[in-house]
C-alpha cells in the first residue's frame, strides 16, 4: 500500500506555496471540457471547490445529502473567519497567523500546510467581500475585526453572529452561477453510498437517491470529498444531526488512510444538556469569551445553593467568585484555546464546584461588559446569540449569566491527505473538516472556516490540477455497462438489504445514543487506557447488537429517514471503534486529545520523543485490527515549545 | 428544570402522505410527559421512537442544525409557520409555549410551489432555481481587489447583513395568500443591490430572478405583509420596494 509521502515541495517556508503553483502541470482549457470532477458536499470547502473548478471549466457534478446545498452545515459557525490581513495594526503577518495555527494545534499539524493556509486567508477575506458578503464594518466603511482564543491580535471577520452562514451563501452563490451555467450538475438530497474504483483509481461513486431511494453510479475522472466531520459519532454534538462519517468510511474501507481520528474538539461554550431527549448540543461562539468573563463560585455551599435553586448568580458578590481562566492563565485569561477553557471548566464541576441543577455549567457572566461597554454595545456585538439564548433556555443573558458546559464540536482528524490535499487513493481528495491536515491535535477558532474555503477556493483548483494533468485522454465512462459501477451498484444494493433484513427490535436512534455514551463517558474530555479499552469492547459488543437488533420501517424504495440514519450509525460503530484504538495507541496529552496517565499539576503533558507524528490507520478488513501508519512531523521552521498561555513571554 | 414537574400530554394532529402523488390525511397521536425544556422537532423525534417501537413508520419532516439557521426546518404548527412563537424556526420553539391537554396540528407548507414530498416534507427546489438564474454577483475565484478598497458605509453593509440573514426555508411563500416568493427574492436582490460590489448587475439580476420566480408559478404581492411576520429572521418587506425599484430601472432600460 502507498507509503505516507506528504510530497512537502522544496524550498524556504515563504516559498513552498509558489514554488509549487509555479511547477506544478496545468490542463489546457480545451481539456478541461473533457474531465468530470465529482465534489461530495457543498458546505464552504465542497461548494467553494464545485464553484472553483466549474468557473475552471471542469464539468462538476456535485452532491449533498440536503435538500439544497445551502443548509450544509457549514452554515451554523457563528464567530467569524481568521486572516492575516493586519487592518488593526495590532502586529499580525502570515507568519504570525502560522505560528498561533501550529502551536493552538499543540504541534502536531505540517507546517508546510499550515504555513500555505496562513497565506492564503487573506485572498480568501477579498474573494468574500467581492461576493458580496456583507461583514462587519467600521463608521469609516473599512472592515471590522475581533479577537479570538489562542491569538493576541484581531484577526477575526465577521458578519454578526452568522459568519458561518455569510460565507456559505457566498460559495453557494457562486456554485448556483455555475449551475445555471451548467457547468454544474447539482445532485442534492443524493447520499453517497461508496466510491467506484477502475484499475486502482478511484473513478466515480454510488450514490443513493433519497426520495426515490434509487441506486445509481456516477463517473468522474476523479473525486472530492468534502463531507465534513464526525463528531455525531458522540450522538450529542453541536453538528448537524444529519452530519455524518460515512463518506469518510466508506473511503478508508477502499484504502484511504484514516489520521489522528482522536484529535476531538470540544468546544467550551455550549448550552449545557438538559434531558435524556435532547436532540443536539448548542453552540455559544466563541466570540462571547472576547467580552464574557467565565467563573464559578470560590464556595462550594454557593455552589450548592445555585444547584438546589436556592441562589441566583447575581446573589454572589465578586469577591465570591472565582474567575478561574484569568486566575490560572494571565497572559490569554478567557480567550485561552479551546481545550484548554473546555478541560478547566470540566475540572471545576469535578471539583464540586458547577452551577445548574446537573453541575455540570459554569458562568459566562456579561455584567462586566455591558458595565463597561453598555448595553447597546453588547447587543449589536451578540445580540443574536443573546437572542438564541434565550430562546432556548428561557433565561435573559443580559440580567443573569449565561450557563455553558463544553460539548464535541469538531473533529480535527479526517482522512488522511497529502501536500495536494490527496488522500493515499489515487483520484480520491478531501477537503476541509473531512481531511486531516491542518489544525494538528485543537483547532483555533475561526479557523475552520478559514480552512475550508482555503481548500475549495484556493488549494483544490491548483494541486487537482496536478493529478488530471494526464487524465484528459481518459474518455468517459458509461457506469451503466463498465463492470465495475455496474458491481458497485450490486454491493451497495446488497448492503442496504442487509441493512433492512436484520429486521430486530431497536430504533437507530437508540443505539446511537447508547454508542453516544460509550464515547462521551470513555472517549471524552479525560481518556486513561482502563476507558479506551473498556469503550473497544463495549462498542465491538453494541455494533454486533445493531447487525443483530436494529429495526428500519419501511422499505427501500422512496424516502426512509430510518435507513439513511441506520447507514450513517453503522459507521459510526466502526469509526467509534477507530478514535478509541487511536486514542489508546497515542499515549501522550496533546490539544483536544488528554491522557489521564500524561500531565503535570493538571496541565497536558505532550511526548514529543514518542509522538511527534501523525498517526494513519489503514483498513485491513471486517473485524481485523487496522494498521498504523506514521508520517513524522520535522519542524524545521519553528521552534517546538511547550504551549504557554499563562505569560506574556 | 426540576424534576416534580410533570411534563406536557398532547394530542398531536399530523399531516401524513405517503409521497407526492397519493391523497394526504391527519393522524392523531397522543404523546405524554413531555419535558416543557424539550423542542418542539424532540417531541417529534419521541413520537417517532413510539411510532418505530410499535413498528410503525415514523413522521418524516426537514431539519438538520437544530439551531435556527440551515432553513431545514418548516411545518405549519396551529396555522402558524413555525409555530406560535415570534422571529423563530420551528426547531427553536420550546415546548414551553404549550400547555398541557393541547391539540397541535402540524402540517407541511402548503404552498404550489412546494409539493409535498412525504409527510411534512416539502420541496423547496424552487428556491435554489431562483437563486441559479441571478443571485450572485458574477465573480470568479481570484483576481478580485482587496477586501479594503471599496469603502462601504456601515449603514449600508448592516442593511445587507438585515437582507442577507434569509435562511431560504420558504415561511414567506408558503405563508403568502398569493404564494408569492417576493420576499426571499428581495432579500437578495436587495443585499446585493445594496453594496458596490454587486450594483453593477444589480437590474439584470433583479429582472432575471423575477422572470424564473413567475415561471415556477409563484404569486405576486400584494403587500399584506405577512410574509414579514412569518419570516424567522425578521426580513423587513422594505426588501420589497427595494426589488420594485430595481425591477422597474431593469424594465425602462429594456
Amino acid at each position: 500500500m502507498a507509503n505516507l509521502d506528504s510530497k512537502i515541495p522544496e524550498g524556504d517556508l515563504k516559498d513552498k506555496w509558489s514554488n509549487y503553483k509555479e511547477h506544478q502541470h496545468l490542463v489546457n482549457p480545451a481539456n478541461k471540457r473533457k474531465i468530470d470532477i465529482i465534489v461530495v458536499g457543498t458546505g464552504l470547502a465542497g461548494g467553494a471547490a464545485a464553484a472553483s473548478l466549474a468557473e475552471m471549466g471542469f464539468k462538476v457534478k456535485a452532491f449533498c445529502y440536503q435538500d439544497s446545498p445551502r443548509r450544509a452545515h457549514s452554515i451554523a459557525a457563528q464567530g467569524g473567519i481568521n486572516a492575516a490581513k493586519n487592518y488593526p495594526n495590532d502586529g499580525d503577518s502570515v507568519y504570525r497567523l502560522f505560528y498561533d495555527t501550529i502551536k493552538g494545534g499543540d504541534y502536531r499539524a505540517r507546517e508546510a500546510n499550515v504555513y500555505r493556509l496562513a497565506e492564503v486567508s487573506n485572498n480568501i477575506i477579498d474573494q468574500c467581500v467581492a461576493q458580496g458578503v456583507p461583514f462587519a464594518r467600521e463608521y469609516g466603511g473599512l472592515l471590522a475585526n475581533r479577537s479570538f482564543g489562542g491569538a493576541l491580535v484581531s484577526r477575526t471577520f465577521y458578519a454578526r453572529g452568522q459568519t458561518g452562514q455569510q460565507l456559505l451563501l457566498g460559495a453557494y452563490s457562486a456554485l448556483s452561477r455555475q449551475v445555471g451555467l451548467k457547468n454544474v450538475e447539482l445532485y442534492p438530497r443524493t447520499e453517497m453510498m461508496d466510491l467506484v474504483m477502475v484499475d486502482g483509481r478511484c473513478r466515480g461513486i454510488v450514490a443513493r437517491n433519497l426520495i426515490t431511494g434509487e441506486v445509481k453510479a456516477y463517473f468522474a475522472h476523479c473525486v472530492v470529498l468534502a463531507t465534513g466531520g464526525y463528531g455525531n459519532v458522540y450522538f450529542l454534538s453541536t453538528n448537524a444531526m444529519g452530519s455524518n462519517g460515512s463518506a469518510a468510511m466508506k473511503a478508508y474501507r477502499k484504502g484511504a488512510y484514516f489520521a489522528n481520528p482522536c484529535m476531538v474538539q470540544i468546544h467550551p461554550t455550549c448550552i449545557p444538556q438538559h434531558g435524556d431527549f435532547q436532540s443536539k448540543l448548542t453552540l455559544m461562539s466563541e466570540s462571547l469569551r472576547n467580552d464574557g468573563r467565565i467563573w464559578v463560585p470560590k464556595k462550594k455551599e454557593d455552589a450548592e445553593k445555585l444547584r438546589k435553586g436556592q441562589m441566583k448568580a447575581s446573589d454572589i458578590p465578586d469577591e465570591d467568585r472565582y474567575f478561574y481562566l484569568e486566575e490560572r492563565y494571565p497572559a490569554f485569561g478567557n480567550l485561552v484555546p479551546r481545550d484548554v477553557a473546555s478541560r478547566n471548566a470540566k475540572e471545576r464541576c469535578d471539583a464540586g464546584y458547577g452551577v445548574n441543577s446537573t453541575g455540570k455549567a459554569v458562568f459566562l457572566d456579561f455584567k462586566y461588559a455591558i458595565q463597561r461597554l453598555g448595553k447597546d454595545v453588547v447587543e449589536q456585538r451578540y445580540g443574536n446569540l443573546f437572542q438564541m439564548y434565550q430562546k432556548i433556555t428561557d433565561t435573559d443573558p443580559y440580567k443573569e449569566p449565561m450557563m455553558i458546559y463544553p460539548a464535541i464540536h469538531y473533529t480535527m482528524g479526517g482522512l488522511w491527505v497529502d501536500y495536494e490535499l490527496s488522500t493515499t487513493v489515487p483520484g480520491l481528495f478531501a477537503a476541509g473538516e473531512a481531511n486531516f491536515s491542518d489544525h494538528g491535535a485543537n483547532r483555533l477558532g475561526a479557523s475552520a472556516l478559514m480552512q475550508g474555503l482555503a481548500d475549495g477556493y484556493f488549494v483544490l483548483p491548483y494541486t487537482i490540477q496536478e493529478y488530471l494533468a494526464d487524465q484528459f485522454n481518459v474518455p468517459r465512462m458509461d457506469p451503466e455497462k463498465q463492470p465495475e459501477f455496474k458491481k458497485a451498484v450490486e454491493d451497495v444494493k446488497a448492503y442496504i438489504n442487509k441493512l433492512m433484513n436484520v429486521k430486530g427490535k431497536e430504533s437507530v436512534d437508540s443505539i446511537h445514543k447508547r454508542l453516544g455514551h460509550i464515547m462521551w463517558e470513555n472517549v471524552g474530555m479525560a481518556r486513561t487506557k482502563e476507558s479506551l479499552e473498556r469503550a473497544i469492547t463495549e462498542i465491538q459488543a453494541l455494533r454486533k447488537e445493531f447487525w443483530s437488533n436494529v429495526f428500519i420501517p419501511g422499505d427501500v424504495n422512496g424516502l426512509n429517514v430510518e435507513l439513511e440514519k441506520a447507514n450513517r450509525v453503522a459507521d459510526f460503530l466502526e469509526l467509534g471503534e477507530l478514535i478509541a484504538r487511536d486514542a489508546l495507541h497515542r499515549n501522550e496529552s496533546c490539544g483536544g486529545h488528554f491522557r489521564e496517565e500524561s500531565q503535570d499539576n493538571g496541565e497536558a503533558k505532550r511526548d514529543d520523543e514518542h509522538f511527534m507524528y501523525v498517526g494513519a490507520w489503514e483498513y485491513k478488513g471486517e473485524d481485523k485490527e487496522p494498521e498504523l501508519h506514521k508520517e513524522d512531523l520535522n519542524y524545521q521552521f519553528i521552534k517546538v515549545q511547550t504551549r504557554n498561555y499563562k505569560t506574556g513571554k | 428544570m426540576s424534576e416534580d414537574i410533570k411534563g406536557l400530554n398532547l394530542t398531536l394532529k399530523v399531516w401524513r402522505q405517503k409521497d407526492r402523488h397519493t391523497q394526504g390525511h391527519f393522524e392523531t397521536y397522543q404523546v405524554s410527559n413531555v419535558s416543557t425544556e424539550a423542542s418542539f422537532l424532540e417531541m417529534m423525534d419521541i413520537l417517532n421512537e413510539q411510532l418505530i417501537n410499535n413498528g410503525q413508520e415514523p413522521v418524516a419532516f426537514d431539519h438538520d442544525c437544530r439551531e435556527g439557521i440551515c432553513g431545514a426546518c418548516s411545518l405549519f404548527i396551529n396555522g402558524r409557520a413555525h409555530g406560535p412563537d415570534d422571529d423563530i424556526t420551528t426547531c427553536q420553539l420550546h415546548m414551553r409555549k404549550f400547555h398541557d391537554g393541547q391539540t397541535i396540528t402540524v402540517e407541511p407548507w402548503r404552498s404550489g410551489g412546494f409539493p409535498i414530498i412525504k409527510d411534512l416534507m416539502v420541496d423547496r427546489s424552487a428556491y435554489d432555481k431562483i437563486m441559479q438564474a441571478g443571485g450572485f454577483v458574477s465573480v470568479s475565484t481570484g483576481g478580485v481587489p482587496d477586501a479594503n478598497a471599496i469603502p462601504i458605509p456601515k449603514p449600508d453593509a448592516d442593511e445587507a447583513m438585515d437582507a442577507a440573514a434569509c435562511i431560504g426555508c420558504g415561511a414567506c411563500a408558503a405563508t403568502c395568500k398569493n404564494g408569492s416568493a417576493m420576499l426571499f427574492v428581495s432579500a437578495k436582490v436587495s443585499q446585493l443591490a445594496l453594496l458596490p460590489q454587486g450594483k453593477v448587475e444589480a437590474a439584470r439580476r433583479a429582472k432575471a430572478m423575477v422572470a424564473k420566480m413567475d415561471e415556477l408559478g409563484f404569486g405576486n404581492c400584494t403587500n399584506t405583509g405577512a410574509c414579514e411576520l412569518e419570516c424567522p429572521k425578521s426580513v423587513s418587506i422594505s426588501h420589497i420596494a427595494r426589488l420594485n425599484r430595481e425591477f422597474l430601472k431593469a424594465n425602462l432600460k429594456d
